[in-house]
């Protein structure tokens, strides 16, 4: 177990260290996840009554974090892609799940980083958000992280990679954008409940199936 | 026991005579329902169409799961032809559930009906995995990468009808879901489960009729390869 932990944070420091030391991934986040919110802002009308707005600016909120992890979960593997470093973590002595789980907490670390600016952006342009929103955007990292790094590493057997990751990622986030808007905009109790639910259910999943689809 | 080996014909022959026999106690013995009247009938064929996709998705993650516990080739056939067949169910579904829309609401989609949502949700998850299968070359690797996809699909199921369901008790406090499921009479049930077997019928033997196919394909193919 506790080798299985040291793993993992050698892993993750490796993942974060390429980042910081790179600056590939995550400065494109931040500028995306702007631009997203200044594009939406021109595609729903401006006299819309001050209760709809609110409501509206919420659902574009989900929509642009949700594309914007897509963009970074499109990156997450391109180093160890490009350098062949997946079959010498696959060859290591450790446990296969570990690369998932270091996989996905540098998700969430590039997630909250890109959610530290996207989330004062938005209530700077739109209106304020508030704790539950916080709480689900939190509890949905969890989620979009678990199920992103293992169809990300999926896609990596696929020729068309960059392609298929959306494909393959929209539909099994459309709980996660249901249960978000439910939580920012209604009942946050049971959304979040939710939310919790649907992160570790597909984390198990996940954790369990990542041996399987990077073996040859 | 060559029924049991070659089930497909005599399954379909069985399909053949119940959604016939479903048919006709749909249009002559069941009452017309006081509510909808003459279009309600299309239940018999909807309801049991949708009942199919989920079973065949399910059937298909069942081998999913084989294939993953076991690491047998046979099965990666058998969980992709289960999907297949689901796919073309679900789509059926879906236009069935939209000429009912059609008729009972005057639209031809509605977000209301979460059934429907739940399966456009399944149709594009199912379409990205025909994507991802084609995109990996063969070999065990695409075995146990669309085995994988298709475990995850019989978990998205019951989490998408759960998201659409709160979702739903939040707009519409009164799902039109339980209005018509369980409060069946006599003869709707009746009638009901004879168009239900006839369709999970159909489905089956369809399945082994789309597996045997394949089956020889691949037997062929590898004829082929041995007298090159």
């Amino acid at each position: 177990m506790i080798a299985y932990l040291q793993d993992v944070a050698v892993l993750t420091r490796k993942d974060l260290l390429l980042e910081l030391r790179s600056r590939e991934t995550v400065p494109a986040m931040l500028l995306f996840v702007v631009a997203a919110l200044v594009i939406f802002h021109f595609a729903v009308p401006e006299d819309l009554e001050p209760g709809t707005e609110e409501v509206v600016a919420k659902g574009l909120l989900w929509i642009a974090v949700l594309f914007t992890a897509l963009l970074g979960l499109g990156r997450a593997f391109a180093s160890e892609r490009e350098q062949g470093v997946l079959d010498g973590l696959v060859l290591a002595p450790a446990d296969r799940s570990a690369i998932w789980l270091s996989k996905s907490l540098s998700v969430i670390a590039f997630l909250l980083l890109m959610e530290a600016v996207a989330l004062p952006a938005f209530a700077l342009f739109y209106t304020t958000v508030d704790g539950p929103t916080v709480a689900a955007v939190l509890l949905a990292d969890i989620g979009i992280a678990c199920v992103g790094s293992l169809l990300s590493a999926m896609a990596l057997a696929s020729k068309t990679r960059e392609l298929i990751l959306p494909l393959l990622f929209l539909p099994l986030a459309v709980p996660i954008i249901v249960a978000g808007v439910g939580a920012s905009i209604d009942d946050p109790g049971r959304f979040l409940g939710f939310l919790g639910l649907y992160d570790a259910i597909f984390a198990i999943i996940s954790w369990a199936a990542f041996d399987y689809v990077v073996v040859e | 026991m060559s029924w049991w080996n070659r089930p497909g014909p005599s399954l379909a022959v069985g399909a053949f005579v119940l959604l016939l026999a479903g048919i006709a106690l749909a249009f002559w013995w069941v009452p017309e329902d006081v509510d909808q009247g003459f279009s309600q009938k299309i239940f018999y064929i909807h309801v049991p169409i949708a009942l199919t996709a989920y079973a065949c998705f399910g059937w298909g993650a069942w081998k999913s799961f084989r294939l993953l516990w076991k690491g047998q080739e046979k099965y990666d056939l058998e969980s992709y032809t289960a999907i297949h067949i689901g796919v073309i169910f679900g789509v059926l579904t879906l236009v069935t559930g939209s000429i009912w829309a059609r008729i009972s609401w005057n639209v031809w989609w509605t977000w209301e009906e979460r059934q429907l949502v739940v399966f456009l949700i399944l149709f594009l998850f199912y379409s990205a995995y025909f994507m991802l299968r084609y995109s990996i070359d063969p070999g065990p690797l695409r075995q146990r990468i669309s085995a994988v996809y298709a475990l995850f699909g019989a978990v998205l199921i019951p989490v998408s009808f759960l998201a659409v369901r709160l979702l739903g008790t939040l707009l519409h406090p009164n799902p039109l879901l339980t209005t018509r499921g369980p409060q069946m009479s006599g003869s709707m049930l009746g009638t009901f489960l004879v168009c239900f077997a006839g369709v999970i019928a159909l489905g089956f033997a369809l399945y082994q009729t789309e597996l045997a196919g394949k089956r020889l394909d691949r037997r062929l193919r590898e004829l082929r390869k041995a007298l090159a």
